[in-house]
């Protein structure tokens, strides 16, 4: 089994390190792992992406044309990206950033205002672990588990609030993917 | 060992330090500063140099120097800056040294952008430099080969006392995937690897015994002489093509109907579009050249099976390795060409539409 997926956003939001962490746990968990950002000359405010593949098989293109997952951190991310997600894929979108949505009718979709849910949970900057939950909750891609052990080995003693806080922020994800 | 989620520029890094790299001069330049990066960081910790030169120009030329000294040494960066340090690589060759050069490759011609190409195939497979003179060219299409090469580079430059180029390009080198690295040369066997290299490099000599006296020159005036080098250098070449070609052959059956070849992050994307094209029960091979130059000719030709209508070449950039594929296929059967150039990157997508249109001929 494949799963491809894209994460975009703006740079800032963390799209990368959604990929990166996604990508750690897979191989965490035995799987084949790629992860290829855009990179360019981006900064804060521009766009990015991030193509992320997890596979049992080795991985062979590491570019995903057709992703079966696509996290839209932004309305210019869903413009792009939407329509090339596979019949049948999930869409992940953060309503607060994305006030056009997606028309597809062919993919899941979840809507869910993530910047107002990271304020919530106590930092911003928690958004791209609630989008990971989200992933996790509806996917089933990597374990929650692997997710807290990472996160623990470097954060448990430098910071251990806002470890808190991620771990918190993951498990809301994981609500908000499975309902 | 486990594995490590890493960039490729960064896992090359750490394999070259591994494989005993402990001299490195450079120039920074996107996308490969993070391989610079690295060393800058890491090259203290292990009493290594690490070296910021003032240009390309300057970098190779340490590496020149350095190289004269039988120890392991490297230099690296992207197209334009590799075009800078042509003029040395040509030194190197016709001084007989050993060096790495790794080349993360991106658009050009000229300063081009920074987007990943393969247009720099030529350049390393063909001279570059001036003169007649060769590098033996590793082509890797993952992080894991881009890290194992390390140690390989190394090994034939020190077994050929000659450069070795290490042809990436601006996807392996930003892309993450894991890499297990092999375990790390000890001190005293690093301290032990120059000393194959007593018979001819310039070591220390404070005894004043003149059996340490050695020469490091590619300069000779007498066209005699200098023939006489050149014909050395050739039949050290054609060894080198008896011993030392390596490829990769993936789905290659009797059933296949076209033949692709790739090289580099490309085939990646072509295997991909193999795959795809499998599911509804069409046969295609490919022969991917891990080493460039070397070149693997014979390969081609035999994965050619009795079904094939075509020999179909993908590359980033407009037809470089295509040369070297007529060549072995030598008007066989047709050979078509199909590339993406200035840093667009084509998908599985537009290469499975490529191949699907050839069982509809």
């Amino acid at each position: 089994m494949t799963t491809e997926l894209i994460c975009a956003g703006f740079g800032g939001q963390g799209v990368l390190t959604i990929g990166k962490f996604i990508a750690k746990a897979g191989m965490a968990e035995g799987k084949n792992v790629s992860w290829l950002p855009s990179y360019g000359p981006e900064m804060r405010g521009g766009t990015a992406n991030v193509s992320t593949v997890v596979s049992d098989e080795p991985i062979a293109s590491p570019i995903v044309s057709f992703p079966d997952v696509l996290v839209a951190l932004n309305q210019p991310s869903i413009d792009k990206f939407a329509d090339s997600i596979r019949p049948g894929g999930i869409l992940i979108y953060n309503t607060n950033m994305c006030p056009n949505g997606c028309k597809r009718e062919d993919i899941t979709k979840i809507a869910s205002p993530m910047n107002d849910i990271a304020m919530e949970i106590g930092n911003a900057m928690v958004l791209n672990m609630l989008a990971i939950g989200i992933i996790i909750g509806k996917t089933g891609l990597i374990k929650y588990e692997t997710m807290e052990e990472d996160l623990s080995n470097f954060m448990k003693d430098r910071n251990p609030e806002l470890l808190e806080l991620n771990l918190k922020a993951i498990k809301r994800g994981i609500e908000i993917g499975k309902s | 060992m486990a594995k490590i989620l890493m960039k490729g520029n960064e896992a090359i890094a750490e394999a070259a330090i591994r494989s005993g790299c402990r001299l490195y001069f450079a120039y920074p330049i996107t996308p490969q500063s993070e391989l610079i990066e690295y060393m800058a960081r890491m090259m203290p910790k292990v009493n290594g140099t690490f070296l910021q030169a003032e240009s390309e120009v300057a970098a190779i030329n340490m590496v020149y120097g350095a190289a004269g000294s039988g120890k392991r040494v490297m230099t690296s960066s992207s197209s334009p800056g590799i075009s800078l340090k042509m003029e040395g690589i040509s030194y190197i060759a016709g001084a007989e040294l050993p060096a790495v050069i790794v080349n993360v490759q991106r658009g050009g011609p000229g300063l081009g952008d920074i987007q990943p190409a393969q247009g720099d195939y030529f350049q390393a497979t063909k001279g570059g430099g001036h003169g007649d003179y060769r590098l033996i060219v590793l082509a890797p299409a993952s992080v894991q080969e881009f890290a194992d090469m390390a140690s390989e580079a190394f090994e034939l430059a020190d077994k050929y006392r000659n450069p070795v180029m290490i042809l990436a390009d601006g996807m392996l080198g930003q892309m993450m995937e894991p890499v297990e690295f092999k375990e790390a040369l000890t001190d005293a066997e690093i301290e032990e690897l120059p000393k194959k290299h007593e018979s001819w490099c310039i070591c220390p000599n404070e005894d004043g015994d003149k059996k340490h006296h050695h020469e490091i020159n590619s300069l000779e005036i007498d066209p005699v002489v200098l023939e006489k080098h050149v014909t050395k250098l050739y039949e050290k070449y054609a060894e080198i093509e008896k011993n030392e070609i390596s490829y990769e052959r993936y789905n290659i059956s009797d059933d296949n109907e076209v033949l692709c070849v790739a090289w580099g992050t490309a085939s990646r994307i072509v295997k991909s579009a193999i795959n795809e094209v499998k599911k509804d029960g069409k046969s295609v091979g490919m022969i991917r050249p891990i080493k460039v130059w070397p070149y693997p000719y014979e390969a081609i030709a035999q994965a050619i099976g009795p079904k094939v209508k075509k020999v179909y070449v993908f590359e980033l950039n407009t037809g470089q390795m295509l040369d070297d594929v007529k060549i072995a296929v030598a008007g066989k059967v047709p050979v078509e060409f199909w590339g993406k150039v200035g840093g667009v990157v084509f998908t599985p997508a537009e290469i499975k539409e490529k191949l699907e249109a050839c069982f509809k001929e």
